[in-house]
């Protein structure tokens, strides 16, 4: 279910290292909790972003919710298509839903998010 | 925390569920936005049984009913239904509500559930003077209802009550799925459909009758969530959203369910001088033209000032556009008026529509 090279916050973000960067999303578990997404706001391109800090919005039909930032960084890339197409966050969160990419400014952050068993664990316990 | 007579329905086919208003309820099942395209194409089964039921009966019931309504409920024969509402003095709202005449002396108040301790004290508290018994039978009934332009066909091979003939706001007695039910075609989702009421101790055969027999014409188990996102696109009132004891029901665009000339009722006066001078602001229909989604509270601007919030919003899934209502000041109201939107940040641009945002059209009458 949570892809083993991904990492993840308690936030229900998940993070994939490429290279200097990361792709981050939201995790099928957060996507559930929403339920069917019909709007995001994405940051701009070139933003500068500190760990945990808000760098958007996703709203569902009944919920809004804010997006943090899994680690600190500069935007590089946003996935624009999400304006049109919201409810990809659904259909496939940890793929073609991917929000957006970062560099990475500080790896030793990366220590601080959970492995796919981890989050596993941890969203078993929040008795969903 | 109440449970209606289907919970273990729900809890069977996978309902997330949320507390409302003191009952654990199904707020959505396979997603809203697929439970609301069911019920504008083919048919969804809804349990709102926690809504309530206030008899009123004896003698003096219909004299009882007009004094405490706007509506003429002197024009229902037995077996029929009127929307209405239960005024205050001031011409406001207490709750709005569905008046079924079940006898010429008896009648059936159907009411929101978050008010039904209210709507009881405040009837029952009016009664001196009239020979009438009133009785809060919310606990006894429960309640589903099925809409969508394929309900009649579903619900037909499963009761003895023949539906073609019962018209848009009548009713119709007998058993559906071997159990006891008033069937009404009524509805809060702007599409065809009845709402079935019974007082059996055991209704589960009820709800498991119309989903066995729907399945195969795509009936879907529908939430709350889907329930709200209906009867915004149908531009129907959501009680303590749209109206409630601030709200007049002329500035709610509701002057159609008052009928001046029927009688006494309280609020007459007021609702009177408010139609001779004009009401000063009036609930509107607006379609978001920036992106972005209108939630309750949400402040609205009008040539460039603050002038009220939000009342309902929502992204409408049928439209596919964000729609809402708010109340605006009259000379704001004319469809094509530019109004903002406070969302978060930002000042999303919007425009006065024309509501029901969807219509469907009326079922023709039975020759």
């Amino acid at each position: 279910m949570y892809p083993s090279d991904f990492y993840y916050s308690k936030d229900h973000e998940w993070v994939k290292i490429v290279g200097d960067t990361v792709v981050m999303g939201i995790t099928d578990f957060a996507q559930k909790q929403l339920g069917d997404v019909v709007y995001i706001e994405l940051p701009a391109v070139g933003a500068d972003l500190s760990v945990h800090q808000t760098v958007g919005v996703v709203e569902s039909v009944k919920a809004v919710s804010d997006i943090y930032s899994p680690i600190s960084g500069q935007v590089t890339e946003v996935n624009a298509a999400l304006n049109d197409t919201p409810e990809t966050l659904n259909q496939d969160p940890h793929g073609k839903g991917w929000i957006l990419r970062l560099t990475i400014k500080d790896k030793s952050e990366l220590e601080n998010l959970l492995s796919a068993s981890e989050y596993e664990k941890f969203v078993e316990g929040l008795g969903a | 925390m109440k449970k209606t007579r289907f919970y273990d329905c729900h809890k069977a086919l996978g309902a997330r569920m949320i507390e409302f208003f003191g009952w654990q309820m199904p707020v959505e099942y396979g997603g809203i936005i697929e439970e609301h395209l069911s019920v504008r194409t083919r048919a969804g089964l809804f349990d709102v049984s926690h809504m309530g039921e206030i008899i009123v009966r004896g003698r003096d019931a219909l004299a009882f009913v007009q004094i405490l309504t706007p509506n003429d409920a002197s024009h229902l024969a037995a077996n029929q239904v009127q929307y209405s509402a239960l005024t205050t003095p001031q011409g406001t709202f207490v709750d709005d509500i569905l008046v079924y005449r079940l006898a010429p002396d008896r009648f059936l108040l159907v009411v929101n559930a978050a008010n039904i301790d209210k709507d009881f004290s405040w009837v029952d508290g009016h009664k001196a003077g009239f020979s009438v018994e009133v009785d809060n039978a919310s606990d006894s009934y429960s309640q589903l209802a099925l809409q969508g332009p394929s309900a009649e066909k579903v619900l037909q091979p499963l009761t003895d009550i023949p539906l073609a003939p019962i018209k848009r706001f009548w009713a119709g007695l007998g058993k559906v799925a071997g159990i006891d039910a008033l069937v009404s075609r009524t509805g809060y989702t702007g599409e065809d459909g009845f709402e079935i009421y019974t007082t059996s101790p055991e209704p589960r055969a009820l709800w498991d009758g119309i989903i066995d027999q729907g399945r195969k014409h795509g009936v879907l188990p529908i939430g709350l969530g889907a329930r709200d996102t209906l009867r915004l696109e149908a531009k129907l009132m959501l009680y303590g959203n749209d109206i409630d004891d601030t709200t007049t029901v002329l500035e709610a665009d509701l002057k159609w369910i008052v009928k001046f000339k029927k009688g006494d009722f309280l609020g007459k006066a007021v609702l009177e001088r408010q139609l001779a001078e004009g009401i000063k602001r009036k609930i509107a229909g607006f379609e978001l033209v920036d992106r972005g989604v209108p939630r309750p509270h949400y402040p609205v601007y009008a040539g460039g000032e603050a002038v009220g919030q939000v009342t309902s919003g929502t992204f409408s899934p049928f439209l596919k556009k964000s729609i809402g209502l708010t109340y605006l000041p009259v000379e704001f109201t004319a469809e094509g008026t530019d109004i903002e939107i406070g969302i978060r940040d930002r000042r999303a641009r919007a425009k006065v529509v024309p509501t029901p945002f969807y219509r469907h059209a009326d079922k023709p009458a039975a020759v």
